[in-house]
């Protein structure tokens, strides 16, 4: 925390910077939790400094400039080196940095402190969404951007939330220090939230945490911050904080959900049943590439409507899918279920140009899998 | 001393090109040639640079997706990014040193004249793999100007011609570091010791020492990532027991002094033309070579603070920010030498002073929010947002470019013999300044209130001050049309002839030459006292 004797000056620059905020336009986001707090404090303390630095440097400059200049006649006197002047101005400035590195050392620190935490959360980074799995309560679930696609080609005036609304917010309870493990199934991504302080980055075959208490119930927004390819804009985070009975009320809610929704490993799917599914998964993981009509990008994202491999063999194409394809945007999805990717396989073979006729089995995936 | 009759150029075999036309550019291993090959080189490119940024900026205009795609935005941003920093930035500052640094020393040419030709003309080559890498299938990178694996390792071929754009250009630079050093240690004439060399040659000393040992280190990382595409290596890829932020790692300890070499010569040209236009001399010299030299070694030691997020243990980023932060004291140090030696001089400001009074003003603010990024707990808040876009083109722009204006128009009459017109001078000098903060001073605010950067598209709080940058951006882009402007008139002649002290404060070797200088100039070293 800021030591007692700049609190004061602290504060009444937060008061002048948070009236001047204007929406928090020109600083950063109100703080929501401690370590978000004690940021804001800190580029505050180190505005103040900039700030007392530029003007004594810059009126000296200026100074000169008006005053020093041969169109009012002013003589150059040649005065030059001055061991004791050079000491001084290297000397201050070290104290200066001192007087910034303590409080900054000591939020370092507390930003470290990952240790009993009340609920953890993993939060996977993809191409391009985040997944959520809550270790403890052992519910999960995806998280993508909200924003339909036509606010974004501006066929519909802009939402409030535009870009930053997902549907399936991470809920946390207020007050209990929440510790996030983040990591990423392709690339290299980064969970942030600015009004709780938290940026981590994400990154595929590591895991790496950090940790939040949310002050106040609200719903906090953020989004990637590593650049991860072309819809790196398009994959924002949201936090509601609740009260701690909300909480426990949308945790047994979700797992409800999760039951309901858990597809029996020994069902038989038809045809149309694994088309209809495969269309949903086709939506949520394949179209930002492949596109709606299956004719992908031209000469950057391969079309599947008449593709060779997806009128070909069914393993061919489900390795593929499986394992991705390296050296190439084509990330692995192993991580759907078998019967998602059954069902998505089996809608690509069956839509658009392609009339296959065959289905994939849940069963056949998982014996890929080995 | 040197010969002092006019040169025409032509007739006398022992002082005129061996060549005329295009030729005599191609076979050139004269430093003034070359020194203009570079420039030239350098400001076309830059156009380049500023086409695409002109291009990204368009699109951020307003929020939705109106002219590109997200994956060509990405392309943009990263050859934006790219083409600046070597295809503009860093050859500017090797023309200069090329036309300055032996014209300053008393000597006749660099030391290895021929490698100094073929450092140039694999410049040509190189920046046209780059930029034709938009036009191979899956067009050019989108990675960033960081191509950080394993987003790098998913690109299409245009990263691999990137790749080898970049081991083209890192040569180049290595082995005009080589002559540079080499020219600098060997042929100073008789009487100019180390300490009695301008500052400009000490930063171009130090900055070369620093590109001999980090650009092989971006060859490396780079390598490792072709490797990594094609050859079946898993360097950055955990599943084969890789690490992506190994990548990270070896870009960043290039990346760091990459950006100081970027800037050094930039504080040498400052320190050439402050004590010209105060009529004075520069205040401390040896302070200045001993920060300069502080800054050269501490830009080793401070590469992850472009990594504060990555998850490195609270010991490595207390260290990193420590060092960070140091490297604000021998920076200020050159700021205050600047001013105390402003201080009761006489001073007037043509074009070259306006630009070096500009850096500094500028350049600071760049320096300030540097050290906002430096303490660790902000930088978790502001990296990757548009707080470290808005810094860094404080640095390199208001900086590096500024000081890059400021040498051109300091030495363009004597490289000529004719006058620019100050007049339109100013105009570029007061538009660049306004555009250029109207541009980027916007981007702090929406860095600090959550703007992340590399995105074609924001949310409605951002977008009055994206407007603004783009209105800033286009402003800014079409003062620098008045350069090239005044860059034409005066070489095609039309302003007044000029003696060899083109300023009446100028010191050094180079203002005892004839404007334009011969050919070949100090063929007899000079005696320097």
């Amino acid at each position: 925390m800021i030591s007692n004797g700049l609190r004061p000056l602290a504060a009444m620059a937060g008061w002048f910077a948070s009236g001047a905020a204007l929406a928090n336009q020109y600083n950063l986001q109100e703080p929501q939790s401690i370590i978000a707090r004690e940021i804001y404090d800190l580029h505050t303390l180190i505005m103040w400094i900039i700030l007392g630095i530029f003007i004594v440097v810059f009126g000296a400059m200026t100074w000169s400039i008006v005053k020093h200049r041969k169109s009012v006649g002013h003589k150059a006197e040649q005065f030059h080196e001055n061991t004791l002047v050079e000491v001084v101005w290297t000397i201050i400035p070290f104290f200066i940095l001192i007087g910034m590195a303590y409080p900054a050392t000591r939020t370092v620190i507390a930003m470290k402190d990952t240790s009993n935490p009340d609920i953890t959360i993993k939060a996977t980074g993809y191409q391009w969404k985040w997944s959520y799995d809550y270790l403890q309560e052992g519910i999960s679930f995806y998280s993508a951007l909200a924003t339909p696609r036509e606010q974004i080609e501006g066929k519909a005036p802009k939402g409030e939330h535009y870009l930053v609304e997902v549907d399936n917010p991470v809920v946390v309870p207020v007050g209990k220090k929440v510790r996030i493990i983040t990591t990423a199934n392709d690339v290299i991504h980064s969970w942030w939230v600015p009004a709780l302080g938290i940026k981590q980055d994400a990154i595929p075959g590591f895991v790496r945490d950090t940790w939040f208490k949310a002050d106040r119930p609200g719903t906090y927004r953020g989004q990637c911050a590593e650049l991860c390819g072309k819809d790196h804009g398009f994959m924002p985070i949201v936090v509601e904080a609740v009260a701690p009975e909300q909480y426990a009320a949308w945790v047994a809610g979700q797992k409800k959900q999760m039951a309901a929704a858990a597809v029996d490993p020994a069902k038989q799917w038809t045809l149309d049943e694994l088309k209809a599914h495969g269309a949903k998964i086709y939506a949520g993981n394949c179209v930002a590439c492949h596109q709606q009509t299956g004719m992908g990008v031209p000469k950057v994202f391969p079309a599947l409507s008449g593709s060779k491999i997806v009128n070909g063999p069914k393993d061919a194409q489900l390795q593929l899918v499986l394992n991705g394809k390296p050296g190439t945007a084509m990330a692995p999805f192993k991580h759907l279920s078998d019967a998602d990717v059954a069902a998505v396989v089996t809608y690509t073979r069956n839509n658009w140009a392609n009339k296959v006729g065959d289905m994939v089995a849940p069963a056949e995936v998982k014996a890929l899998r080995k | 001393m040197q010969a002092a009759h006019a040169h025409t150029g032509h007739g006398h075999d022992a002082h005129a090109p061996h060549y005329t036309g295009m030729m005599r550019w191609i076979t050139t291993t004269n430093h003034k040639d070359i020194g203009t090959l570079y420039l030239v080189f350098a400001l076309s490119m830059f156009f380049v640079g500023g086409l695409l940024a002109l291009m990204l900026r368009a699109e951020l205009f307003q929020p939705g997706l109106q002219f590109w795609s997200p994956e060509f935005f990405n392309q943009l941003t990263t050859m934006h990014g790219l083409i600046m920093v070597f295809g503009a930035i860093m050859p500017a500052f090797v023309g200069f040193a090329n036309w300055q640094i032996p014209m300053m020393i008393g000597a006749p040419d660099m030391a290895f004249a021929r490698m100094n030709n073929w450092s140039f003309w694999l410049l040509p080559p190189a920046a046209t793999l780059l930029v034709a890498s938009f036009f191979v299938p899956g067009g050019a990178t989108a990675a960033g100007w960081t191509i950080y694996a394993p987003l790098s390792t998913q690109m299409g071929p245009g990263m691999d011609l990137a790749i080898f754009a970049l081991h083209i250009m890192g040569a180049s630079s290595i082995m005009g570091s080589i002559n540079i050093v080499t020219t600098i240690l060997n042929m100073r004439a008789p009487g100019m010791t180390m300490m009695k060399m301008p500052l400009f040659v000490w930063t171009w000393l130090i900055t070369a020492y620093l590109l001999i040992a980090v650009m092989p280190v971006l060859a490396g990382a780079v390598t490792m990532l072709l490797t990594d595409r094609h050859f079946g290596t898993h360097f950055f890829n955990a599943a084969g027991g890789g690490d992506p932020v190994l990548f990270q790692h070896i870009f960043w300890f290039f990346g760091h002094p990459e950006v100081y070499i970027m800037i050094l010569p930039g504080f040498g040209i400052v320190s050439q033309i402050v004590p010209t236009f105060s009529r004075k001399p520069l205040f401390g010299y040896s302070s200045m070579v001993y920060a300069t030299a502080s800054i050269a070694i501490l830009s080793f030691i401070v590469w992850a603070h472009h990594m504060f997020t990555v998850g490195m243990p609270a010991s490595a980023q207390l260290f990193f920010m420590y060092a960070t932060m140091l490297i604000a004291i021998p920076t200020g140090v050159k700021v205050f030498n600047w001013i105390a030696t402003m201080w009761r001089g006489s001073m007037t400001f043509e074009t070259p002073m306006l630009f070096a009074c500009g850096f500094i003003f500028v350049f600071s603010m760049g320096g300030f929010t540097g050290l906002v990024l430096a303490i660790t707990p902000v930088d978790i808040q502001l990296q990757d947002t548009y707080y470290v876009v808005a810094h860094f083109h404080y640095v390199l722009v208001a900086g590096s470019l500024f000081a890059i204006f400021g040498g051109t128009y300091y030495w363009l009459p004597k490289w000529i013999g004719r006058m620019y017109d100050e007049t339109l001078g100013k105009w570029h000098f007061w538009l660049s300044m306004i555009f250029f903060n109207v541009t980027f001073f916007p981007m702090h605010f929406t860095g600090l209130a959550g703007l992340p950067r590399r995105v074609p598209d924001y949310n409605l709080q951002f977008a009055d001050f994206n407007m603004i940058s783009t209105i800033g951006a286009f402003g800014f882009g079409i003062a620098q049309l008045i350069f090239v402007y005044v860059l034409v008139k005066a070489i095609r002649g039309a302003g007044e002839k000029v003696g060899e002290r083109v300023w009446d404060g100028a010191h050094g070797l180079e203002w005892t030459l004839p404007s334009p200088p011969p050919h070949h100039t100090f063929e007899t070293p000079p005696v320097v006292k």
